[in-house]
This record gives C-alpha cells, structure tokens and sequence, in this order.
C-alpha cells in the first residue's frame, strides 16, 4: 500500500477584490510515495510545494482530485492520528514553556497521560532542547524554534511525516542532525515526505523526489536513477601541468590546477588517452564517468531562467 | 464534551492569564476602592445605589473590552501568527477548535467577573456596613451580565472567523452599542410605516438585545428580578450565542487557510 496517494489534486484560489480571477496554485497532481521511504519535493520558491502540503493537511480545500494517506482519506480524523507535520518557518504559542507546548499537542494528538511526560522528555532529549524545556519560547533563537517544530511532529510516534523546508533557519550542525533524524526515521519504517528547494539535502537523503514548478508537476523519479545517466563522458585526473599535445585532440575540456589537470574525454576515446598518458610517463589519479547531479536534473526540468532564480545547492 | 475542546479552552484561558489579561482587575480594585471611599463622603443615603450602578456598569464595561478585544483575535490572531496549522494537522476537528476558544475566553471572563463581583460586593460592605437581602438581586445582575459577555464573545468570534482583527473589532463593538439600543429601536421599528417597518423590525430583531439583559439600574433600586425574567433571559443568550458559534463554525469549516 502508498504511504501518499495524490490523485488529481488541484487548487485554485480566486484572487482580486471586485474582479475575480482565477490564480491556480497547483495544477491536478498525481503522485504516490511508498511506505517507508524519504521523499523530496523539490522546487523553486512559489512552485507549489507548500500548497500541495497544506492541501494534505486539510489547511486548505481543493478545487478538484483527491488524496488518501495510509489508505484514508485527508479529512479524516484518524489518518491525523498518524501523521506528524512541521510547516514552514514554525511559529508556536509563545506564552508557553516547551515542555507546556508539547504537553498540549501530545494532548490533542491523544497520547495516553501516563505516557504524555515521558514521551515529551524523550523527545526534547531528541532534539536537544532538554536544558530550555521551562523556558518561553518567546526567548528561543530561530533555529530552536526549528528544533521544536521537529520535536512536535515527531512527539506522538505518527507514521507518516510530512516537513516543510526543515532545514531552513537551522546551521550546519542543526542541518546535520535533522538529516540524521530523518535517516533514523526511516530506519524506524516511518516514510518521510518534505519539500525543498536545497538539493544538496535532497540528494542525501531521499530514495526518490518530485520536481514541481509553477504548480505543476515536472518530474519524478529514484535519485540514484535521476543521477544515473551517463553522458557518454568519462572525467581523467593525473598529476601534470599540462595537456600534451598528443591529448589535445581528444579531450572536450581541460582544468590545470598546481600540479593536477582534470580533462573530461568521450568514453570512446578512454583507452587511447589512458595510453598516450602512459607513454607520456603521466601518473593517473582517478578516472570516473561523467554522472548527471540532481542539480542539473533540476536545471534541465525548468526553463534556465526561471531555475536561475530559484535555486540553491 | 470531546477532551479536545478541554485542552483547547485550558490553553486559551492559560493565553489570557499570561497575556495578563486579568491585570484589568487591579485598575478595577482602584476604581471601586476609589468610589467607596468618595461615595461614602460625597453622597447621604444613595451610597448603595452609587456602588452598584458603578461597580455593575465597571463590571460589564471591562468584560465587555476584554470579550471584544480578545475574541476578535482568537482565530484571526491563529491564522496570521499560523499557530492553528499544528493544531489542525492533528486529529482535532475545526469546531471543535471553535468552540475550545470560546469556552477559554468564556471561562476567562467568568473567572475575571467573579473576582470584581469580589470587589462589588467588598465595596457595598464598606459602604452599608452590612449586607442587605436586596443585595441578591446584584448577584443575579452580574449572572446577565455574563450572559451578554458569552453573546459578544461568540459575535467577536464570528467576525473572527472570516475577518481581520481591526474589522472584527468594528463589526463587534458597533454591534454591542446597536444591542445596548435594542429595545428603542424596536419601538422605533413599531413606529414607522410600511416597508422600513419590515426593515426596522427585522434589524431590530437580528441584532443582540443586550439591554434586555441590562437591570443594573433596576437592582441599584432594588426592585426584584422575576425567576420568569432570569430564565427567559438565560434562553435568549444561550440561544443568541449557540447561533453565532453555529455561524463561526459553519464559515471557518470552508475556509482556506492561505
């Protein structure tokens, strides 16, 4: 069974005081995600990421399509049973403590009271914010207000988890580590959903993405598949300060750097470049084929300009 | 009651609490302190009637400030700070969020009248020295007057569900004076002819009758309240308030959370 089920999915807000237009904010999206797997929703800013996750939260109603999580439909009560969600940039009741905050949600999630305590120590120890747990969070810095976000979507053990941009606001530890959560999350069987638009997180961490752009779905796909293809190339490295002449020929483009070149060469020509290195006395370093990254995956499924704009690696 | 609406309430009464809502309560302990002492020098024989209508219409006027100015953001203030995405993306039903903030802020107006009705009735000693039998019907005056802070709560919580603050704030204020006018503009509606007859009658009678609910002035003579009176009140402003919180629901049910 698909952890996710997006069939047709679609959202259209009218936008305008006295003249009403039609704005669509995701066009009818069909996608599913397998249980147990880590799965990256990629786009630029303002692609659709956040509505599409709104909509399976049930924060706003689609205009067409639907969407089943564990088998049940999205505006179900017990499917939220079983789902975890930190939004974008999470701002929380900042009147109350940590530990008051996650007492309450544990609450409204239905955690047992016996174990409500327990379970919020456990997870404030999770996410390192044990030391803080009685302080307001009006008095939290950016990124342990991140930290919470993650410790409230994980509190109740739920078996989907859905994270908006969770790396943002966080510094490289706290990147660091939300990552190593997810992994462990996945080690747990849990089946992680979340929306980016840094591809260097997506590239480590996820089985599979989606690229969505403009509200629309550009392509999906296993990472190890999307960054599989060949181009035919093959990148050499052996130390030198120069191409000889004999290579010139052969090699598309070339790098000097100290006393290392780096020459990418058609796979083709491989076996006579590694020759006439030999003979030229060169000691190879490496020779590895030419893959395409997630980020030129990514580049390739917008048009250049609009990928110029929105995207970080 | 589902337990989630519970924790929704003891969560909006601990925000009240915190934002120190109740601090309200030491500007009214200055002002009945202050009228006690004053009444008792300036005034022979009224003393009690100048508390009670002071202390009454100081009890109504700052619940009535706190039911405005913290209901109309009960919901609004949610889905601008996007508090309400973590509580929705749980197993907790849009009414039942609605009707979680209206018992929180109700229960926070109960508790802050009980605590003036303190001050009342220390200030009605101060001045008579003793408690008289009439001093009842001051008990029954501050039962309507939180009759009208559960109506204007639900009605700030309407406008709450689909407007901004500062238009919830207009829509709920200039509702609470048209209802404190209620029962004048049904004489009026009586009054006219034809179709503003029709227009002025059915005004009269969508808008909150608050001054039906109104005997401060009646209890500061000490005239008896009717049990008829108490009750048919009771069920106006019950009614009054389960059909705004029928209309919150029903708005903030369909809305998008952008």
């Amino acid at each position: 069974m698909s952890a996710i089920e997006i069939l047709g999915l679609e959202k259209t807000y009218s936008v305008g005081f006295w003249q009403k237009r039609q704005k669509c904010a995701l066009r009818p999206l069909n996608l599913s995600v397998e249980e147990g797997e880590i799965f990256g929703f990629l786009g630029p800013n303002g692609a659709g990421k956040t509505t599409t996750l709104k909509l399976l939260m049930g924060l706003v109603f689609p205009s067409g399509g639907s969407a089943r999580i564990l088998g049940m439909e999205i505006k179900d009560p017990g499917m939220k049973a079983q789902i975890g969600f930190l939004p974008e940039q999470p701002y929380f009741y900042d009147y109350l403590t940590a530990n008051e905050l996650l007492e309450y949600y544990a609450q409204l999630s239905g955690v047992a009271a016996r174990e409500r305590r327990q379970k919020v120590s456990q997870v404030l120890a999770r996410v390192g914010l044990e030391d803080v747990r009685r302080t307001q969070l009006r008095k939290f810095s950016k990124g342990m207000l991140q930290r919470v976000g993650i410790a409230q979507a994980i509190l109740h053990d739920p078996k989907v988890l859905f994270f908006d941009e969770p790396m943002s606001g966080l510094d490289p530890m706290g990147r660091r580590e939300v990552r190593d959560l997810m992994e462990e999350l996945k080690r747990q069987g849990k089946t992680v959903f979340f929306s980016t638009h840094i591809l260097s997180d997506a590239e480590s961490l996820c089985d599979r993405v989606a690229i969505i752009h403009l509200g629309e779905l550009r392509g999906v796909g296993a990472v190890a598949d999307l960054t599989s293809s060949v181009e035919g190339k093959v990148e050499i490295i052996w130390h030198g300060t120069a191409v000889p002449a004999s290579l010139k020929a052969l090699t598309s483009e070339s790098h000097i750097t100290g006393d290392t070149v780096r020459a990418v060469v058609r796979e083709a020509n491989q076996d006579a470049v590694i020759d006439a290195l030999r003979r030229e006395g060169m000691r190879i370093i490496s020779i590895t084929p030419v893959r395409t990254s997630l980020e030129e995956y990514f580049v390739r499924k917008l048009k250049p300009s609009e990928a110029a704009a929105g995207v970080s690696s | 009651m589902s337990s989630r609406i519970v924790h929704i309430a003891s969560n909006t009464f601990r925000e009240a609490v915190r934002d120190h809502v109740l601090y309200n309560l030491i500007a009214f302990a200055l002002l009945m302190s202050g009228a006690a002492i004053l009444v008792g020098q300036i005034s022979i024989g009224i003393e009690r009637l100048v508390v009670v209508n002071l202390g009454l219409a100081a009890v109504s006027l700052f619940g009535v400030v706190i039911a405005i100015f913290i209901g109309i953001g009960l919901v609004s203030k949610e889905i601008e700070k996007r508090t309400l995405y973590t509580v929705l993306s749980r197993p907790v039903e849009r009414w039942e969020f609605i009707v979680g903030k209206f018992l929180g802020l109700a229960g926070t107006l109960v508790v802050n009248t009980a605590f003036m009705a303190i001050g009342v009735f220390a200030a009605l000693l101060y001045v008579s020295r003793a408690f008289d039998r009439a001093d009842v019907w001051v008990l029954v005056a501050l039962y309507l007057i939180v009759l009208q802070f559960l109506m204007i709560t639900a009605i700030a919580l309407l406008f709450s569900s689909f407007s901004s603050p500062l238009l919830s704030a207009v829509f709920a204020f200039s509702l609470f004076v048209v209802g404190s006018f209620a029962e004048d503009l049904r004489g009026f509606a009586a009054m006219v002819p034809g179709l503003s007859r029709w227009l002025a009658m059915g005004a009269a009678y969508l808008v909150p009758n608050f001054s039906s609910l109104n005997v401060i002035t009646s209890v500061a003579h000490e005239q008896p309240i009717t049990r008829q009176f108490i009750l048919s009140g009771s069920l106006y402003a019950l009614l009054y308030t389960g059909m705004a919180l029928c209309g919150a629901v029903l708005i903030f049910e369909r809305r998008n959370l952008k």
